[in-house]
């Protein structure tokens, strides 16, 4: 699975790095080194409703620390 | 004069400052003309049946510059060629323009009308070489086949009466590129050269440019704007922050107008400068010796001039290169422009190890013109963010700032015991002084800072405007980051 965090402005001002940060915990956590790639993401077209992160084909934004389990378990612990 | 006739004046005079205001010379006016027109005819896929049409457009009934309309037509001419990208076969980025060349005298010191004949003859006596005779009237005069050009005689006048002359390029060139051919034309040094761009933006007649890549940008938006599979980023360099405030636009207007040419994204250069300050601190503190690596014209300088310390370079890319690196590594599929101040960079981007990264480099003068080849006026523009680097990263765009970026990044590093000795070099004559002393050993400098052009990016030739505000304008611009330390703003990549 390829997880891209967006780092454009937009996203980095909502705070895209604090995803990416609980990003690589959850992965961490769940031990899914192998099965996940994670990287970086210059715009993914969605700048008003940032963070936006895209799991392979899908992109999922509106992504806060706030609903960031919500969305790892919906999109990552389910799919992989 | 009617009423109404006093409101239409006073609103085409203001048309005409803010015309000007964009740049701080008629020459950069007229290279910005030419390339605009470039741009449009490209986007129209008509520019090679319209050369005659363009220098028709730009000189029109009655000469304004030169002494005919055929000569200034001429002279345009030339510039579309610059702005069509050059002479292929040359590397350099910097040419004359022979024709635009107003073979300005050379004379040197020479005694002028100001000279009064007076007793003391302070000018005679300071001169070493007895080159100061004086006429009848005891007016004094050079023989200049003792003459060395010193300049002592010129200091110790009372009345100021000897001048220098030399040609603007000549002085600009602080390399010692330009020489004279045998019609007096200036000619530029290609092994001496390093493509800072002083003698084009010093120039009075525009007779020495810098080639363009516009055609080449202009065609990326061409076939890639929108794409989904191959997309276009705009690099843009941190000296952007004052460039465009003449009509009160913000970088966030001038951030959504690169999107409308059809860029997908729009990054800063300085996120690339972040990764270098932490890498370069690094290398320092195992090093012990370092000269920066972010100025191209000084790279160049050091190779040219100062062999035996290229191994001391940084081995760090630039900044442009680094976060470009960056761009493609997470999207191989992207194509990357460089937007900034700089001439020497559209050299950069050729040299075989940045090639991959860089596909194109426009200057603010360039994309001044792009802008408006498409119509974008920014002023009626909305807002969007530009925020991807630190405030060490936004404050390399002028002299002293990387020396602050690395000071930063060894304290971030827990290598405060690194003693850091730097020096910042504000221009290239700065630059030499260092590297001279670097070479034989003398002083405790253990990093140096070099920046070609006097103030740093800022002080660069593709700007459209130069001067002390935007110096500040830089600092504010730094200010602003999300990000306050080099760490917080690389940590995550």
């Amino acid at each position: 699975m390829e997880i891209r965090v967006c780092i454009g402005s937009s996203c980095h001002l909502r705070g895209s790095y604090d995803i990416i940060n609980l990003m690589k915990s959850g992965i961490e956590k769940n031990n899914l080194e192998d099965k996940v790639n994670l990287a970086a993401a210059f715009c993914l077209g969605k700048c008003g409703d940032g963070v936006s992160i895209k799991i392979d084909e899908q992109v999922i934004s509106g992504v806060t620390a706030e609903n960031f389990n919500e969305v790892f378990d919906t999109y990552v612990l389910s799919a992989v | 004069m009617s009423n109404e006739q006093n409101v239409n004046n006073k609103k085409s005079n203001k048309t005409v400052a803010t015309t000007l205001r964009k740049f701080d010379t008629k020459v950069q006016y007229l290279k910005y003309k030419v390339l605009r027109e470039v741009a449009r005819h490209t986007y129209d896929d008509t520019l090679t049946q319209s050369f005659n049409d363009i220098a028709k457009t730009i000189v029109k009934d009655k000469a304004t510059m030169r002494c005919c309309i055929y000569k200034e037509r001429a002279i345009v001419s030339q510039r579309i060629e610059m702005a069509s990208g050059g002479h292929k076969e040359k590397d350099n980025i910097v040419e004359v323009l022979d024709i635009a060349c107003d073979e300005c005298p050379i004379g040197g010191y020479e005694v002028t009308q100001a000279c009064r004949g007076c007793l003391a003859h302070r000018c005679e006596d300071v001169c070493k070489r007895g080159a100061i005779t004086f006429d009848e009237n005891q007016k004094a005069h050079i023989d200049k086949s003792k003459c060395v050009e010193c300049g002592m005689c010129a200091k110790v006048c009372p009345y100021n009466a000897i001048s220098n002359t030399q040609r603007p390029c000549v002085k600009a060139c602080k390399v010692k590129a330009i020489s004279m051919d045998e019609n007096n034309a200036a000619v530029v040094d290609e092994s001496k050269c390093i493509n800072c761009g002083a003698c084009v933006y010093q120039c009075p007649w525009g007779a020495l440019s810098d080639k363009s890549y516009i055609i080449e940008v202009v065609n990326l938006l061409k076939n890639y704007a929108g794409d989904t599979k191959t997309r276009l980023y705009a690099v843009v360099a941190p000296s952007i922050s004052g460039q465009f405030s003449y009509a009160d636009i913000t970088l966030g207007q001038v951030v959504t107008g690169i999107k409308q040419l059809g860029f997908h994204s729009v990054v800063e250069a300085a996120l690339g400068a972040d990764m270098v300050a932490y890498n370069e601190a690094k290398e320092l503190a195992e090093k012990g010796f370092l000269t920066s690596s972010c100025c191209p014209a000084f790279v160049d300088f050091v190779e040219k001039n100062f062999p035996e310390l290229k191994d001391n370079i940084s081995h760090n890319l630039s900044p442009m290169a680094e976060i470009s690196k960056y761009i493609k590594e997470n999207d191989p599929g992207a194509k990357v422009v460089f937007i900034g101040p700089c001439t020497a960079k559209k050299a950069e981007i050729r040299k075989d190890n940045i090639k991959p990264y860089v596909d194109s480099a426009l200057t603010f003068e360039e994309l001044q013109a792009l802008f408006d080849a498409k119509g974008i006026e920014l002023t009626e523009l909305g807002e969007s963010e530009l925020n991807n680097a630190s405030y060490y990263g936004r404050i390399f765009a002028r002299c002293g700032g990387l020396a602050e970026a690395v000071q930063e990044a060894l304290k971030e590093q827990g290598n405060e015991d690194f003693e850091l000795h730097a020096v910042s070099c504000d221009g290239i004559e700065e630059c030499r002084t260092a590297l001279l002393k670097a070479s034989k050993g003398i002083g405790n400098v253990n990093f140096i800072e070099g920046m070609a052009c006097v103030g740093g990016c800022i002080g660069g030739a593709g700007c459209l405007t130069h001067g002390p505000k935007n110096k500040l304008e830089v600092d504010k611009y730094g200010k602003l980051a999300m990000e306050k330390t080099i760490t917080d703003s690389i940590k995550n990549l």
